[in-house]
C-alpha cells in the first residue's frame, strides 16, 4: 500500500493542478495577512473559505484521480497487490498531497507573518486539522461515488451534486425546517442535524472557537453542555473521525465486489 | 484672622490630645469592643495582628480602626461585623472573615449607617455576606479592599459594596469576586467608581438601579453572570472601562435598561454574548468604543430612540447588530465594520457604499435561536447577500452611510493597558 | 495448469459467461477469440481477478484463484488500453512496477529492443499511443511468469516492434510459457497461435489447434474458417 501511496503522491505533486491549488492558498495568505493586518480577520475569512473550498477540490480531485487513472488502475490490478491496498494507497496518496498543499499553502504566510507570536496559533491549526479533515472526507466520498458509478460524467456530476448539496442545499433544509418548526424544542435535532453534514460539522468546530461567546447565547440546556465544555469539541471530533471512516469503510466493502 | 488662629490651636489640641488604644492578646484593651467603649472622639484604634472572634462591633464615634497586617476579625457565620453609625469613622488595613448569612437581614462585614465622610481603605473582607453596606451616607471613600466570597447561588449571596441612598461616594481601586453583585448603587446621586477590577460574581460586575449623575471609568469587568447593569437612571458617563468574557444565554457586557442621556466612550467589549444589551434606552451617544469578537455587538430591543453610534470599531464579532423591530430611530455614522466589503475610490478613508449592520440572518435568529447554529454557513451567506441587496425584513434605513475603511482606534493594545 | 469450472457471469441482466468450462494445459500460445460482447475479456478478466465471478472456480496453478492476489506474481499481464499517470517519467513507472513484484527482471534488454532508451526520462503524459504500448510491452514481458495474457497486443505497434513482439512471444513460448491472447487480427492468430479457444454467448464454442479448425470447416482461410464457424452458429 505504502508503494502506491508513494507513486500515487509522486504523480500529483508533479501535476499542474496541486501547483495551482498550493499556489491559490499561498496567495490567500499572503493577501489576508499582509493586506489586512488582522489574524482574526484572515482567520475568519479563511474559514469561510475552507469549509466551503476544500470539499470542493477534494471532491473534484478525487473522482478525477479515479476516472484517469482507471487503466493504470487495472495495470496494478493485474499485479500481484491486494485490491484494497491499491485504492487505499491511492486514497491516501490524493487526500495526503491535498492537505499538504493547503498546510503548506496557508502555513508558509502565516509563518512569515509571526503566527507562532500570535494567540490566534490554536484557531489557526483547528482551521488546518478541520482542512485536512475535509480532504480526508470528500476525496473518501467522491471515490465512492467514482466507485459506484461506471460511466465518467455521471460519476462527476454525482459527486458535484453531493458538494452542492452538503454546501448548500442541506443548510437551507436544515434552515427552513428550524424557522417552520420554531414552536419546538428543537436543540437535539439542530445538533443532530449537524453531526449528519460534515461540512456543518467542521464549521461547528471551528465557531466554537471563533464564536463562542454567540453560542453560548443559546438557552436550551443540550447546547449549554455541548459548547459549555470540552464535550463539544470531543464529540465533534470524533463524528469527522467516523466521517473518514465510514466511507473508507464502505470502499473496501464495495471493493470486494467490484468488477473492473 | 483671630477666629481662624482659634480653630487652628483647637485643632492641634484635639491632635494632642487624640490617643492611641493599642488591642492585643496580651495588651490591658483585649478586645476591640472594650478599646471602642474607651474611645473618644478622634481616637484611634490599633489593633495588632491576631485574630479577634468578635459580632456587632457598634462604633458611634468618630474614631479611625486601624488593623496591623495580620489582624483577623472572624465573624464564625454569626451575624454582621462592624457598623458605622455616625460621622467621619476611618476604618484601615482590616481583614474580616465569615460574615453570617440570612435570607431576611442584610449582613455586612462593614455595615454604614447615616454616616458621612467616611473612609474605608485597605481592608480584606473574605466570605462575606454583603461586604460594605452603605446607607443613606455622603462623601465617603471606599478604596483599595478587596472584597470575596464563594456564593453559588442568588439568593444566599449578598453585594460586594451594596450602597443605597448615597452622594458623592468614592468607589476606586478595589477587587470584587464571587459575590452576587460586585458593585450595586441604588438611589445614589453624583458618585464615582473607577479603577476597580468585579470579576466572577453571580449576577452584575456593577449594578445601578435609580441612580443618576454618576460616572465610572477605567474599572474592569469580566468573567460575571451578566456584566454590568444600568437601569433607570439618567446621566450616566461610562468610559474607559473593559467589559470581557461575560458568557451565557442571558449575558452582556453592559444593559442598558429605561436609561436616558448617557455618555458611552473609549470602553472595551470584548468575548461577551452580547456586548451592549439596550432597552428602552434614549439620547446616549456611543463613541470611541471597540466591539470586539462579541455573539452580538449591540443589541437594541423595544423603544429606543436617538442613539448615536459613531466612531466605533466593530470588529470580528459574529454578528453586528440586532434588531428586534423593523423601525429604526437610532443612528449609526462613522464606524468601522470589519465585515464592511465597499470600496474606497475617492480615499478619503470613507466607504463609498453604505454598510447595512442588521443582518436577515440576524433576524431570523432573533425568531428562531436554535438557526444559530448555521452561523457563517454559505447558505446563510448566501441569503444575507440577497437581502443586502434588497432589504424585506431589516429596516430599511439602517445604514452606515459614512463607513470607516480604517479602525476609529488604532491601537487597541494602549487601550487595553491603560 | 488453468481450469475455469462452470463459469458465471452476469451483468445487471446481460449474461456474459454461461456455465464456462475450460482447461489449459501448460505450454503454448492460446488465442481466445469470439464476436465483441461473446465474453473474452469477462474471462480474461476473471482469470486476473479483476471481475468476480457469480459462480464458479478458477484453478491456476492447482489453487483457487478467487479472492486472492499472491498468484499474481506468476502472471504477466498487457493490458488493452494503455494509460499511466502522466505526471511520472517511464523509467519511474519501470522502477514503481518492479518494485511491486518481488522478482528479478530483464528491463534493460526490453528497453533496448524497442528503442525506448530515448524516451526513459520523458513523462508518461507526453508519451504517443505507440510508444506507451511499447512502454506497456516492456513492462509485461520483463518478468519470469509462468502465464503471459496479452489483450490486444498489436494495438498501434509500427512494423518493427510488431516483430519485436512476435520473436518475443516465440521466445516465452520456447521456455515452455503459456500465453494467452486476444486478438481481432486473424493473420496475427494464424502466425503464432497454436491453439484456438473460440466463445460464443458465454460458452466454449471451439477448442483445438489452428488446423483442426481448417480442416472442420473446409477452409484453408483462418478468418473465413472463422466466419464460417459464427455463420453455422446462427443458422
Amino acid at each position: 500500500m505504502l508503494k502506491i501511496l508513494k507513486y500515487s503522491f509522486y504523480d500529483l505533486m508533479r501535476s499542474r493542478w496541486s501547483y495551482v491549488y498550493f499556489l491559490f492558498y499561498l496567495i490567500l495568505g499572503f493577501v489576508l495577512l499582509f493586506l489586512n493586518n488582522d489574524v482574526d480577520k484572515a482567520v475568519i475569512t479563511l474559514m469561510n473559505i475552507i469549509i466551503v473550498l476544500t470539499p470542493l477540490i477534494g471532491t473534484i480531485f478525487g473522482v478525477m484521480y479515479y476516472y484517469n487513472s482507471k487503466e493504470f488502475t487495472e495495470l496494478l490490478l493485474a499485479q500481484p497487490i491486494n485490491r484494497s491496498k491499491i485504492f487505499m494507497g491511492q486514497y491516501l496518496g490524493i487526500s495526503i498531497s491535498l492537505t499538504l498543499s493547503l498546510v503548506l499553502g496557508l502555513g508558509i504566510p502565516f509563518v512569515l507573518y509571526g503566527l507562532f507570536k500570535s494567540t490566534a496559533i490554536f484557531n489557526f491549526s483547528l482551521l488546518l486539522v478541520v482542512g485536512a479533515f475535509l480532504n480526508f472526507i470528500f476525496v473518501a466520498l467522491s471515490y465512492n461515488i467514482a466507485l459506484s458509478t461506471e460511466n465518467k460524467i455521471k460519476g462527476f456530476g454525482y459527486a458535484i451534486l453531493m458538494w452542492l448539496f452538503l454546501a448548500v442545499i442541506y443548510d437551507g433544509i436544515f434552515l427552513t425546517f428550524l424557522v417552520v418548526f420554531n414552536s419546538y424544542p428543537l436543540d437535539k435535532f439542530s445538533l443532530a442535524a449537524t453531526m449528519f453534514n460534515p461540512i456543518d460539522l467542521s464549521r461547528i468546530l471551528i465557531l466554537l472557537k471563533l464564536d463562542i461567546s454567540a453560542l453560548l447565547g443559546y438557552t436550551g440546556a443540550v447546547f449549554r453542555k455541548f459548547f459549555g465544555t470540552n464535550l463539544g469539541m470531543m464529540i465533534s471530533m470524533g463524528v469527522l473521525m467516523l466521517w473518514v471512516m465510514l466511507p473508507v469503510l464502505r470502499m473496501n466493502l464495495k471493493l470486494r465486489k467490484k468488477d473492473f | 484672622m483671630k477666629y481662624k488662629i482659634g480653630l487652628f490651636f483647637f485643632f492641634i489640641a484635639v491632635a494632642v490630645s487624640a490617643k492611641q488604644i493599642v488591642v492585643c492578646e496580651s495588651c490591658s484593651v483585649k478586645t476591640i469592643k472594650e478599646a471602642i467603649k474607651m474611645a473618644q472622639a478622634g481616637d484611634e484604634i490599633f489593633i495588632k495582628k491576631g485574630i479577634y472572634f468578635e459580632n456587632d462591633i457598634l462604633i458611634n464615634k468618630p474614631i479611625s480602626l486601624i488593623g496591623e497586617k495580620g489582624t483577623l476579625i472572624d465573624g464564625r457565620n454569626k451575624g454582621g461585623m462592624l457598623f458605622l453609625e455616625t460621622n467621619n469613622i476611618k476604618i484601615k488595613g482590616l481583614k474580616i472573615i465569615n460574615v453570617g448569612l440570612s435570607y431576611t437581614i442584610e449582613y455586612a462585614a462593614i455595615k454604614v449607617i447615616k454616616g458621612n465622610d467616611f473612609i474605608i481603605e485597605e481592608c480584606i473582607l473574605e466570605n462575606v455576606f454583603f461586604g460594605i453596606l452603605v446607607e443613606k451616607s455622603k462623601r465617603g471613600i471606599i478604596r483599595n479592599n478587596k472584597i470575596s466570597s464563594n456564593r453559588k447561588n442568588e439568593a444566599s449571596s449578598g453585594n460586594g459594596i451594596h450602597i443605597w441612598s448615597g452622594e458623592d461616594i468614592k468607589v476606586y481601586n478595589n477587587e470584587m469576586f464571587g459575590l452576587r453583585d460586585g458593585i450595586y448603587f441604588e438611589f445614589v446621586k453624583n458618585s464615582l467608581v473607577h479603577n476597580n477590577v468585579s470579576h466572577n460574581n453571580i449576577r452584575y460586575g456593577l449594578h445601578f438601579m435609580f441612580s443618576n449623575n454618576n460616572v465610572y471609568h477605567h474599572n474592569e469587568f469580566r468573567n460575571n453572570g451578566a456584566g454590568v447593569a444600568v437601569m433607570f437612571s439618567k446621566f450616566t458617563t461610562m468610559h474607559h472601562n473593559k467589559f470581557r468574557l461575560n458568557w451565557g444565554s442571558a449575558s452582556y457586557g453592559l444593559l442598558l435598561k429605561e436609561i436616558y442621556d448617557a455618555e458611552i466612550y473609549d470602553n472595551l467589549f470584548e468575548q461577551n454574548t452580547i456586548g451592549i444589551n439596550a432597552e428602552g434606552s434614549t439620547r446616549i451617544n456611543y463613541k470611541n468604543n471597540t466591539f470586539l469578537r462579541n455573539g452580538w455587538a449591540v443589541k437594541i430591543s423595544g423603544a429606543c430612540y436617538t442613539n448615536i453610534f459613531t466612531k466605533n470599531d466593530f470588529m470580528n464579532n459574529s454578528l453586528d447588530l440586532a434588531y428586534n423591530s423593523n423601525i429604526n430611530d437610532n443612528k449609526f455614522d462613522n464606524n468601522y465594520w470589519s465585515e464592511y466589503t465597499g470600496y474606497d475610490l475617492d480615499k478619503n478613508g470613507i466607504g463609498d457604499v453604505p454598510y447595512r449592520p442588521v443582518k436577515l440572518f440576524s433576524y431570523i435568529v432573533n425568531k428562531t435561536p436554535e438557526a444559530l447554529i448555521l452561523l457563517r454557513s454559505l447558505f446563510v451567506d448566501i441569503i444575507n447577500f440577497s437581502e443586502k441587496v434588497s432589504p424585506v425584513f431589516t429596516p430599511d434605513d439602517l445604514l452606515d452611510n459614512k463607513p470607516l475603511m480604517k479602525r476609529a482606534i488604532t491601537n487597541i493594545d494602549t487601550q487595553r493597558n491603560d | 495448469m488453468i481450469e475455469f469450472k462452470n463459469l458465471h457471469k452476469k451483468f445487471g441482466k446481460l449474461v456474459v459467461l454461461d456455465g464456462l468450462d475450460l482447461n489449459i494445459s501448460k505450454g503454448g500460445i492460446f488465442a481466445i477469440l469470439g464476436p465483441n460482447g461473446s465474453g473474452k475479456t469477462t474471462l480474461i478478466k476473471c482469470l486476473l481477478g479483476m471481475v468476480i465471478p457469480n459462480k464458479g472456480e478458477i484453478i491456476f496453478d492447482k489453487k483457487s484463484v478467487l479472492r486472492q492476489w499472491a498468484y499474481r506474481n506468476n502472471l504477466n499481464y498487457l493490458p488493452q488500453i494503455a494509460n499511466f499517470p502522466p505526471n511520472l517519467t517511464v523509467l519511474e513507472i519501470i522502477n514503481m512496477v518492479k518494485n511491486l513484484r518481488p522478482k528479478d527482471s530483464n528491463s534493460e534488454e526490453l528497453i533496448e529492443l524497442f528503442g525506448l532508451k530515448t524516451s526513459l526520462d520523458k513523462k508518461l503524459g507526453n508519451l504517443s499511443g505507440g510508444t506507451k504500448q511499447k512502454v506497456n510491452i516492456v513492462l509485461t514481458f520483463m518478468f519470469d511468469s509462468d502465464l503471459i495474457v496479452l489483450d490486444e497486443p498489436t494495438n498501434g505497434l509500427d512494423p518493427i516492434a510488431l516483430i519485436h513482439l512476435k520473436s518475443i512471444i516465440q521466445k516465452e513460448k520456447e521456455k515452455g510459457k503459456t500465453i494467452l491472447i486476444t486478438t481481432h487480427i486473424m493473420s496475427f492468430v494464424d502466425e503464432v497461435a497454436d491453439e484456438i479457444v473460440f466463445l460464443l454467448d458465454g460458452k466454449i464454442y471451439f477448442k483445438g489447434t489452428v488446423d483442426a479448425l481448417k480442416k472442420q470447416m473446409n477452409n484453408d482461410n483462418l478468418e473465413h474458417a472463422i466466419a464460417n464457424l459464427i455463420a453455422k452458429q446462427y443458422a
